[in-house]
């Protein structure tokens, strides 16, 4: 099966065959690195912008005006905080021209921790992206549904935020996406760009199906009855890790991949929580001001009489940064321990 | 493609030649804009706005710039990322002012943006206006977008985008000049600095020290010059030459215009009209009546007139309804239809 990466590269071929892209850019977007995850290897409209995230978040919005459908890249999210008010005019020229300009734009950055990134490549922006309104924001757990929600977003015609789990860019999926071949070495050799020289190399795209995750709404990735579970993006594979664990020791949790952040699903969680009376949700941004808080506030307002614990937040440590070391690493930001033990808890709280 | 309505162009003193004809053109625009920006102020004296902020100093160049665009819509037209002193270049393109009334009545009317935002913060899709934003400069950071499409679309539309000297400042300035002049992709647009020494309270000399902004383009291989904005006729030919220039080279340029800030920067200094700085309405005035080109009697009756339209625009404005408030749920996605 495919990972992330080489899934979100096969939907950005069928989108620029498609669905009318014709500008995928950022840093080292374009060849010959074909980004810095292989996220946009041998993408015929893939292009090297300067060294200047305002410069990219600023033209992706001229060419969604100009009627384009530009995907633009920050290499990092680390690196999209100096952009921040270029993503609120993204999000506020349609309503502030009282419906006069909509902007078909896609960003897409890699978000959060997992590949020992010290301080300036593990930072999350989903508590960031979710304070700015007029956005879609989208984060897959894996590679089929990044795929579906990469094509969702670029037949879109509002900017979309597409939040890349860079600790899971390089894991495979389970599922195939409609058009891949059966054997994984194979697709490496169609779409995986050389080592060395590629000055000559062109991939050899699997005719790709079209296959579309609608945004705004989740998945539910486990059933059960006791306890809620409400994750995305890295968090998401060890919640369901963490369920099946406690599901030999008798603890049936229901685990919910949010996927879209906003406008999210909030009928599958209500339904959800009404069932099992306790919900945990996680992720891995820091805690204060979070967008889980906000989740865990909904919960309370409306759902306060069906609830048999509090709800409660797994989040990241509110502290400036994640540091380099393993032990610090593992100590900001949850981990299938932290995860396991929280759910353990929660599913044994009584009023 | 309408035209705005010009009072004086039937009843010259002297007879009509194309020179005239501009002459007369220019003037119009310049006085119906003056009036427009001071019927502005005197709203937002009046209680009917909160906040005023706009162009007048800016006449003799910004109405220039608006007669030499190709106004349409999509990438074959000129696209305008503006600032909030641009109203002449909206009312030399057309545009009716009672807009702008809404707008700074804010208005459900308001065409740009529905009672939502300042006055002066036009936008208008059918034309290629895109919204204007308070935030200083980002409009030059958006610009290359739109003349990236156009340079691969091919034609000769162009992308302008206009900005204030003290916001050259910004890195979003930087962003325009690095874009618009790859050798990869040299982009058609035309980037413009008003200059008017100021900055909200500051001066020139305590934010930024080239000789010249327009030297700026210089480091880049962007054509550049300075212009006197206050001389309408100066910035006519030389807005057309360079336009031309873009529209022909796909390369880009860039100019930087002197001009005054006659009120201030906004309300929030007073919006009181400063003497000390060239009035160029007033010199552009003296000019044509010194040239014979109108008289002081008919350019009198025209500004008497812009301002009685006005005032009957403004008593009509004044009754409009506000926006509802459960509308602040619409536009927030577009849909499809």
């Amino acid at each position: 099966m495919a990972n992330m990466a080489q899934a979100i590269r096969m939907a950005l071929h069928y989108a620029e065959e498609n669905l009318g892209v014709m500008d995928i850019y950022g840093e080292d977007v374009g060849p010959p690195l074909g980004g810095v995850f292989t996220a946009t290897q041998g993408l015929k409209t893939a292009w090297n912008s300067p060294l200047d995230e305002r410069g990219i978040i600023g033209t992706a919005i001229g060419l969604a005006m100009a009627g384009q459908r530009p995907v633009a890249e920050i290499q990092f999210a680390d690196y999209i905080f100096n952009t921040i008010d270029l993503l609120k005019i993204a999000g506020n020229t349609l309503w502030s021209s009282n419906g006069d300009w909509n902007l078909p734009m896609v960003v897409k950055t890699p978000v959060g921790s997992g590949i020992r990134g010290s301080l300036y490549h593990s930072h999350s922006f989903d508590a960031t992206a979710t304070h700015i309104p007029g956005w879609k924001i989208v984060i897959p757990s894996n590679p089929l549904d990044a795929y579906g929600l990469m094509l969702a977003a670029c037949q879109e015609l509002n900017p979309v935020m597409f939040l890349e789990p860079k600790a899971l860019l390089r894991v495979k999926g389970e599922e195939r996406i409609p058009g891949e071949p059966d054997d994984d070495k194979q697709l490496s050799k169609m779409i995986d760009a050389p080592l060395g020289d590629r000055s000559a190399w062109k991939p050899q795209w699997p005719s790709l199906e079209r296959y579309e995750v609608p945004i705004g709404k989740g998945k539910v990735v486990r059933e059960g009855t006791q306890v809620t579970v409400v994750s995305y993006g890295r968090t998401l594979p060890l919640c369901a890790k963490a369920a099946d664990t406690l599901r030999e020791q008798g603890v049936s949790a229901e685990i919910i991949d949010l996927r879209t952040l906003w406008p999210y699903d909030w009928e599958l969680i209500k339904g959800s929580i009404e069932k099992t009376g306790r919900v945990l949700f996680v992720n891995e941004d820091t805690e204060v001001t979070n967008f889980g808080e906000h989740l865990v506030r909904r919960t309370v307002d409306e759902l306060f009489y069906k609830l048999l614990a509090p709800p409660r937040l797994l989040a990241g440590k509110f502290v400036p940064g994640i540091g380099l070391a393993d032990s610090l690493e593992m100590a900001s930001v949850p981990q299938l321990n932290d995860i396991t033990e929280a759910l353990r808890k929660l599913a044994s709280e009584e009023p | 493609m309408s035209r705005p309505r010009l009072i004086n162009r039937e009843e010259a003193s002297s007879p009509p030649t194309p020179e005239r004809e501009l002459l007369v053109r220019l003037h119009d625009l310049m006085v119906k804009t003056r009036v427009l920006e001071e019927r502005l102020i005197q709203m937002y004296k009046q209680g009917h706005g909160y906040f005023w902020i706009g162009g007048p100093g800016e006449e003799a160049f910004n109405v220039p710039l608006g007669m030499l665009m190709k106004k349409g819509q999509g990438l074959d037209y000129d696209y305008l990322h503006a600032h909030y002193r641009q109203s002449g270049t909206l009312l030399a393109l057309g545009e009716e002012p009672i807009g702008a009334l809404r707008q700074m009545k804010n208005t459900a009317s308001d065409p740009y943006s529905g009672g939502r935002n300042f006055a002066g913060h036009f936008s208008k899709r059918e034309w290629n206006i895109a919204p204007v934003s308070s935030p200083i400069e980002v409009q030059y950071s958006i610009a290359p977008g739109t003349a990236m499409a156009q340079k691969r679309h091919g034609g000769d539309g162009i992308t302008i985008v206009t900005g204030g000297d003290a916001g050259t400042a910004e890195g979003d300035f930087a962003t325009c000049l690095v874009w618009s002049s790859r050798p990869a992709n040299p982009l058609p647009i035309l980037i413009i600095v008003t200059n008017n020494k100021w900055g909200i309270s500051t001066t020139a000399d305590g934010q930024h020290g080239e000789t010249r902004i327009a030297d700026r383009g210089r480091a880049f291989n962007i054509r550049s010059k300075t212009i006197n904005g206050n001389d309408p006729l100066e910035s006519y030919r030389e807005l057309k030459e360079a336009m031309d220039y873009v529209r022909k080279e796909r390369k880009p340029f860039l100019m930087e215009a002197l001009v005054s800030r006659l009120y201030g920067h906004s309300s929030a200094s007073g919006a009181n009209f400063v003497a000390n700085e060239v009035d160029c309405v007033k010199e552009f005035e003296a000019k044509l009546e010194k040239e014979g080109v109108l008289t002081r009697e008919q350019m009198d009756a025209l500004r008497n007139r812009y301002s009685e339209d006005l005032a009957t625009a403004a008593r009509l404005v004044r009754d409009e309804p506000q926006p509802a408030p459960e509308s602040i749920w619409n536009h927030i996605y577009a849909e499809k239809k």
